[in-house]
């Protein structure tokens, strides 16, 4: 029986799909937002997984989440606080039920409600059975009660698949009744279940069939009387594809090989969240890219500093525990001075700390985790479609000033994805490896030997003469006849590079390895402050991934009639050289972080500025709501004034990601 | 899964490497640096020994790296005139496999010492002899710590006094050459500082060797260990303490028998399935161990290399405990490159602008 649905505009929704480890959530979140990408909408995503591959089955550890938001504008953030919740199991329920707004709606597959599922979440009554009671623990939501698992195993039972397979399609039943629910295009998911399934005609059939089912089901049940449409969001204009972080790393890689002509070569040990780069980059070996899964961490780096030293561009790919058992050969290649790109996707720690969660506090670890005066700059991305120009920025540096770059992913950024504007390759930056080929120096005797006083022609090659304005220096490299030389870890001497342990030259050369640093600010784009007005006292700055969630708030206070600057840096070492003349040009400055204040000690270090830090540890990114209130709070004392965000701040109803003012 | 690797046919080690315009000499292999090791050091005879032997390999000076970690012997790239680097500590062998599998036309090779390579840096020995990369590794025994000045190395013998162990160490040692059969090595020999016609012999058939050969060179530290090697360079003693190893020649050694030139000690199969020593005259010919480098199986080179004494060394095996053909990793890597790049076409930017459009994608505007 079919009938008329109601439909009803939304400008932004936020769901989020939660089951056990196996019951395909990501997969399932992930085609949601490909429907969604295609469809035009604008959206942010945030995969939330257990370290384990398969926690106990229906146990509050082994809950996976998937959340997306989409919008009919640009939005920064995955939102803090979901208007759907999709839980497979009581345990997705339970573990999630405390994110929900007053108002959400949960589909919930009741199937899975039984007695043992039940004890292993904790509850001791079933709270389906509350429901409408006085005592109902979900009474503040509309919770739908859907069989997934019955429907879906009655929907697929012509492919005479076991018990246990047929249910496994129920996430493509809910993916189907939720495509329904907020009128998502179809065919993309149809064609990947065609493609992903194809070596297994049965479950290809089940699971299309059961995603049709969920549609079929949405279409004619009584439970759900609404449609939403979400209409697509106006965009800069040009091509795009939805991207996760780590993917958009991969390709800045390889697009870094293609724009400097140098085969990449990537040394990895496999770890979390960063071996999706490995993975990724082993698929392209058509690109001249080469990747060598190493014994350990430090053979991965020691791998890639010796394929630089020949003349590749050299990459390690890593999280901090791996960042730790590299530094020594970090340092390696800053004494070598051979570009290296050493990537650290951040994840909680200290130690093996929070594999699959996200942080931000290896930043003092990538500035200062090296024995010794070893300045390495750093790059971090702020989304992650960013992590493309980000890797690409990186190996520009690293190439041109002879130096290893770190790049801070993390693993929001890694998991995230967002739409991402297609660059077209000829706007990237060129990068000229500019390899040494001819003697550079002459020589005390060749001097001498002119007798009519004219310069003599060089005859010795001196691998540490530098270039005036990078300071960088020669990169010759093996094959290359007449340049033979030695490098290594020992102190060199300057300009010819020999062994040399005299204190006036370790004294320049320890300066000269930091004024290279230095020197890259030179080559950096003024910051970019977003100050609307041009009158507010508190500026916001950050790095990293907070650049969503903290341009969040900034929209919030905004919308609440209040001024706010935000400005975000991409370069955390050097700094850009403005950076010390607009943090001056505010009362407060204010730096939301997920660590304890790793960039506002940096800040406060360099320039005496009272830095204010925001700070969460969370495994999450930051919730713009919390963080609106922080800044406003801020804004209040720096005006003297009271500062109540209202709708826009903590307070209901606005739960949501408010549009940027127009 | 396994799938066809399309094996590329086996080559000489320096087969890739572009050869010299002409005769080269020993003096264009030596840098202008100073060489630092203490007076009557080993290594002096060694760097000798390869200095003089690199002409000879006829390959351009340009295209030949030494990479060396930490220790006395690290020092050694300084001395050549080669391109080179001293890297960190134990980690050579990971910063030549990436030199070797970047490069095809590059002759690499690795110098390091028994605590570089066994100790700190011993994971990377073994992968680099298990995946096979195309480099030589010379490891330098010298059976203690020098540079750190006299701590007892991982192939100190049990109960050595020394700095760090006044009472004498405890750890059991390591036997390089079982060491390196045991990871899979497809060149491993054994050789002497002081034997310069030897080191030359076992230099030249690692060179050529394709994969990774590793050379164990006995090395004297006059200053810490002074002595290690006395019962296998003294002239009165050698005879009985070196087992040499000639492939297809019947392991004999001590006594040199004037007519047939056979030791009168000889080795055998034991009972137990492995090598034991026997009286030459005691024995048949035809139970004489005729050494078989090129052994599929290890296990004879194994319980050969068992017979080095673990504590103070009054005899061991030298020579080649084995030379076998495998496939290189940097060669097998280097052509699934190749193999993908046959595959595709359009440059580089049109590939790459290919790959950033594709799946599913969407314009706005």
């Amino acid at each position: 029986m079919s009938q008329t649905k109601q439909v009803k505009q939304l400008d932004r929704v936020i769901i989020r799909f939660a089951g056990d480890s196996g019951d395909g959530m990501q997969l399932t979140g992930d085609r949601f937002t490909q429907e969604s990408a295609v469809f035009g909408n604008d959206l942010v995503t945030l995969p939330n997984f257990p370290a384990e591959i398969r926690a106990p089955q229906g146990t509050l550890p082994g809950v996976s989440s998937f959340q997306v938001h989409f919008a009919d504008h640009d939005i920064l953030t995955a939102g803090d606080r979901p208007d759907v919740l999709v839980a497979m199991n009581p345990a997705a329920l339970k573990a999630n039920v405390g994110d929900l707004p007053k108002g959400a709606a949960i589909i919930v597959d009741s199937h899975d409600f039984t007695k043992r599922n039940l004890d292993k979440a904790g509850y001791d009554v079933n709270p389906l059975d509350l429901l409408g009671d006085a005592n109902d623990p979900l009474g503040d939501f509309q919770v739908h009660p859907v069989d997934l698992t019955g429907m879906t195993v009655e929907a697929v039972k012509e492919f005479g698949l076991s018990r246990k397979d047929a249910a496994r399609a129920k996430n493509m039943f809910a993916l189907g009744l939720l495509s329904w629910m907020y009128g998502r295009p179809t065919e993309s998911t149809t064609t990947f279940l065609e493609n992903k399934f194809k070596k297994a005609p049965d479950i290809r059939d089940a699971n299309i069939t059961a995603f049709k089912a969920g549609w079929n089901y949405g279409e004619t049940t009584e439970t759900f009387v609404v449609r939403y449409e979400v209409k697509p969001a106006t965009l800069p204009t040009g091509t795009y594809r939805n991207i996760t972080g780590n993917l958009a790393l991969s390709y800045g890689l390889i697009a870094a090989g293609v724009r400097s002509g140098l085969p990449v070569f990537l040394g990895s040990y496999p770890i979390t969240p960063a071996s999706d780069i490995l993975h990724e980059l082993s698929k392209h070996k058509a690109f001249g890219v080469t990747t060598l899964q190493a014994e350990d961490e430090i053979a991965g780096i020691g791998a890639a500093i010796g394929a630089s030293f020949a003349g590749s561009l050299g990459v390690t790919t890593t999280s901090g525990p791996g960042i730790a058992l590299k530094s020594e050969a970090i340092g390696l290649a800053v004494m070598t001075e051979l570009p290296l790109l050493v990537i650290d996707v951040q994840r909680g720690g200290p130690s093996t700390g929070l594999p699959t969660k996200t942080e931000q506090a290896d930043l003092l670890q990538a500035m200062y985790g090296r024995n010794g005066e070893a300045p390495v700059p750093i790059v971090a991305p702020q989304s992650p479609g960013d992590c493309f120009a980000a890797a690409v920025e990186a190996a520009r540096i690293a190439i041109t000033y002879r130096t290893p770059v770190m790049l801070l992913s993390d693993g929001y950024l890694a998991n995230g994805s967002e739409p991402w504007l297609i660059p077209d390759i000829d706007d990237l930056p060129a990068i000229d490896p500019d390899f040494a080929t001819a003697l550079n120096h002459v020589s005390k005797k060749a001097a001498a030997a002119q007798e009519d006083g004219s310069a003599a022609e060089p005859d010795e090659f001196w691998p540490y003469l530098r270039d005036e304005e990078t300071l960088a220096r020669p990169w010759a490299i093996p094959g290359t006849p007449g340049l033979e030389h030695r490098i290594g870890g020992l102190e060199k001497g300057d300009g010819h590079g020999n062994i040399a342990y005299d204190p006036a030259n370790h004294d320049f050369m320890v300066r000269i390895r930091q004024a290279k640093v230095q020197a890259i600010a030179k080559s950096l784009p003024p910051l970019e402050v977003d100050d609307p007005s041009g009158e507010a006292k508190v500026l916001v700055i950050g790095w990293g991934s907070t650049y969503g969630p903290i341009g969040a708030a900034c929209r919030r206070v905004r919308r609440a009639g209040y001024q706010v600057a935000q400005t975000h840096l991409r370069h955390l070492n050097p700094f850009p050289d403005d950076l010390g003349d607009i943090l001056k040009r505010y009362d407060r400055v204010l730096v939301p972080e997920m660590n304890l204040g790793q960039l506002s000690k940096m800040l406060r270090a360099e320039y005496l500025v009272d830095a204010i830090g925001y700070n969460h540890v969370r495994g999450l990114p930051l919730k713009a709501a919390e963080l609106a209130e922080a800044i406003g709070q801020l804004v209040g004392e720096a005006e003297g004034v009271d500062v109540d965000l209202g709708e826009h701040g903590l307070n209901p109803p606005a739960d949501h990601e408010e549009a940027p003012l127009s | 899964m396994s799938t066809d690797l399309n094996l590329p046919t086996l080559r000489t080690g320096t087969e890739s490497v572009p050869a010299a315009d002409g005769p080269q000499t020993a003096k264009e292999f030596t840098s202008d640096q100073e060489v630092r090791w203490c007076p009557g050091c080993g290594d002096y005879a060694v760097l000798k020994a390869v200095q003089s032997f690199l002409p000879g390999l006829g390959l351009r000076r340009e295209n030949i790296v030494f990479v060396s970690g930490i220790g006395c012997s690290s020092r050694f790239p300084y001395y050549l005139d080669t391109y080179g680097m001293h890297s960190i500590h134990g980690r050579a062998p990971s910063i030549a496999t990436g030199i070797a599998t970047a490069r095809e036309d590059l002759s690499v090779w690795v110098v390091t010492g028994d605590g570089d390579a066994l100790s700190i840096g011993g994971n990377h020995l073994i992968h680099a002899l298990r995946r096979n990369v195309n480099m030589t590794i010379l490891l330098f025994n010298n059976r203690i710590y020098g540079l750190t000045k006299g701590q007892y190395s991982p192939t100190s013998e049990v109960g050595k006094i020394t700095k760090s162990t006044p009472v004498g160490s405890l750890d059991h040692p390591f036997n390089p050459v079982s060491l390196a059969l045991g990871a899979e090595g497809s060149f491993v020999a054994r050789t002497i500082d002081s034997d310069r016609k030897h080191l030359t012999g076992v230099l030249e058939a690692a060179a050529a060797h394709r994969g990774t050969s590793f050379v164990e060179i006995y090395q004297n530290c006059p200053i810490f260990n002074d002595g290690a090697f006395d019962a296998i360079k003294d002239n009165d003693t050698k005879e009985h303490a070196i087992i040499p190893l000639v492939h297809g020649e019947p392991i004999t050694f001590g006594s040199r028998d004037a007519t047939t030139g056979m030791g009168d000690k000889a080795l055998v199969r034991s009972a137990g399935g492995g090598v034991e020593v026997a009286e030459t005259g005691a024995v048949s010919p035809d139970q004489l161990l005729v050494h078989d480098a090129h052994n599929p199986d290890p296990s004879t080179a194994f319980a050969i290399s068992r017979l080095t004494d673990a504590g103070y060394l009054n005899r061991s095996p030298i020579g080649i405990f084995r030379q076998v053909e495998r496939p290189t990793y940097d060669d097998l890597a280097r052509a699934q490159v190749s193999d993908a790049r046959a595959k595709v076409e359009g440059s580089g930017p049109e590939r790459l602008t290919q790959l950033l459009n594709a799946g599913d994608t969407w314009s706005v505007g």
